[in-house]
């Protein structure tokens, strides 16, 4: 599945990924260096983890559809185990929340595989919303029933079912852009994840107004704007690797990074509300899956559809 | 160490215990009492299902862990040769008899020989799985009698918040959900405390563990 494009946007990942290393050493050298700086601390172990990430995605690009769609699913995986840790549930879940992970999930990422979009569409929002609550139910416990069976599936929306989207772009159709698919991956994650970082750095810098005091205070207009315009501005200029025209690039990173936002909004609001700081804790310095891939789940599907839409044959 | 093809069998099985129990529940220790350093302890923990010493033994450091011993019950450990074999191979169990009626070996002296010969304890004071609505069962007084038989070893309260969850009593089929274990700050036996208070306040300290989302339950 690689093509020179691929090749070429990972080199320069690969390349950032190196600067922001020197420049992380530079300053734990000048600011922390006895390890006393939280925030530059923090700053070199996203740092590390951005490497370990690229790489595992590098190499699941390498192994072809099935490894995509594997290592999507195993970060579906490890983001419902995060989400329904904080979610509402009672012993009388207990066989619902175990059909989540090895029924549900399973069957969603095989639907995916074998590229049966009409039942990868709808297998979550219409059948597992019908058929899940009646598994709880039948246990008979009443108490809760509603945000039990409402916060399950959410859970199963947005770590599954939202996710399940990146791999999907696999199989979409876009004459004169076969064997590519890849790239639309790639694109995907490099705009979203670009926009969350510059954000974070442009927050850092100039950073002064927020825009949701109560839900994250490190989310500002300065940062947003600065982080999204950045983001929009570089995905553009690579309007070539992509389907798409020089404008139809710009709009489409531009909601890409809109919609991250909105992910990053959202998801906020829900640990707020369960008095979590983070979502996990396995990747050292982001927090959990959910805290990395927020804005991807929200970008996923709209960029799957619209692309699908407007590009795609199938 | 000899190396038999049991005991080989006994680390890979150890290695896929571990393993699964962290694909189950990604456990984080927060070491806010105590440092994961090499130091002779007996950590005490509540108990809600079989896998607490599990999850326990896996969040502690290699080094650490090789020399750490969960005290567990014969009746339990040594009902079918499978579970004999990870009771005693796997897991090194000191394992002690419940049944006062019954018993040959006095639990006590059996853990003090255990602390003698170097090891670290894993023990659950409630002396079985807590599967009643309270945070914590009565305390059994063997952490009382092992403290005032070795009082200059560190008992280190642990609190394993979710387990109950991810496996509760009666369920077959384990559901993955992210456990938490906090370890707590040292306890001694002061001078001339009495058993009750010292029980009681080992209690408070280990519920004082507890995530607060927890006590409101």
């Amino acid at each position: 599945m690689t093509s020179p494009h691929l090749l070429w946007l990972l080199s320069g990942v690969a390349g950032i990924l190196i600067l922001a290393s020197i420049v992380g050493e530079v300053l734990r050298q000048r600011l922390s260096p006895d390890g006393g700086n939280p925030v530059i601390e923090n700053l070199n172990a996203r740092i590390t983890a951005w490497w370990v990430m690229v790489i595992l995605l590098a190499i699941a690009f390498l192994a072809g559809k099935t490894g995509v769609v594997l290592l999507f699913a195993l970060c579906s995986f490890a983001a419902l185990r995060e989400f329904l840790t904080l979610t509402t549930h009672s012993r009388a879940d207990h066989w619902s929340l175990v059909a989540c992970f090895f029924v549900v999930l399973p069957l969603q990422y095989y639907f995916v595989l074998i590229d049966w979009y009409g039942m990868y569409a709808v297998f979550v929002p219409v059948y597992v919303f019908l058929l899940l609550p009646v598994l709880s139910a039948l246990r008979g416990s009443t108490k809760d029933f509603l945000v039990r069976v409402s916060e399950t599936q959410w859970a199963l929306m947005i770590c599954v079912y939202c996710i399940s989207h990146v791999p999907a772009l696999l199989y979409l159709q876009i004459p004169g852009f076969e064997g590519r698919n890849v790239i639309l991956i790639a694109y995907l994650i490099f705009v979203v994840q670009l926009s969350d970082v510059m954000q974070y750095v442009w927050g850092k810098l100039i950073g002064r107004t927020k825009i949701a005091p109560t839900l994250s205070p490190s989310k500002t207009w300065e940062g947003f704007i600065g982080g999204a315009l950045t983001a929009t501005a570089i995905g553009t200029s690579l309007w070539w690797m992509t389907p798409f025209t020089v404008v139809q690039a710009a709009g489409m990173c531009l909601i890409l990074t809109l919609m991250g936002f909105f992910g990053g909004l959202v998801l906020s609001a829900i640990k707020r509300d369960r008095g979590v700081k983070d979502w996990g804790h396995l990747i050292a310095g982001h927090g959990g899956f959910i805290d990395r891939l927020d804005s991807v789940i929200f970008a996923a599907p709209i960029f799957f559809h619209i692309t699908r839409y407007f590009w795609s044959t199938t | 160490m000899i190396l038999s093809p049991r005991s080989i069998a006994a680390l890979f099985t150890g290695q896929a215990i571990s393993i699964f129990a962290r694909f189950m529940t990604a456990p984080r220790a927060i070491w806010q009492g105590i440092a994961p350093e090499q130091h002779q302890r007996v950590y005490f923990a509540n108990h809600s299902s079989n896998g607490d010493f599990v999850l326990l033994w896996t969040v502690l450091p290699a080094p650490l862990r090789r020399q750490t011993r969960p005290v567990a019950a014969l009746d339990y450990w040594l009902k079918s040769p499978l579970r004999a074999f990870i009771g005693r191979d796997v897991f090194n169990a000191v394992l002690i008899d419940r049944r006062p009626e019954a018993r040959t070996t006095d639990p006590v002296a059996q853990m003090t020989e255990a602390l003698d010969q170097g090891a670290s304890l894993i023990l659950f004071p409630e002396g079985q799985r807590n599967g009643t609505d309270a945070q914590l069962l009565p305390f059994k007084s063997g952490l009382y009698h092992l403290a005032k038989a070795r009082p200059e070893v560190d008992l280190v309260p642990v609190w394993i918040a979710n387990l109950n969850k991810v496996m509760p009593k009666g369920e077959i089929i384990p559901v993955p959900l992210i456990c938490t274990l906090t370890f707590g700050a040292p306890l001694h036996l002061a001078p001339d405390e009495a058993k009750d208070s010292f029980l009681a306040r080992a209690a408070a300290e280990l519920l004082a563990l507890a995530p607060a989302s927890q006590v409101q339950e």
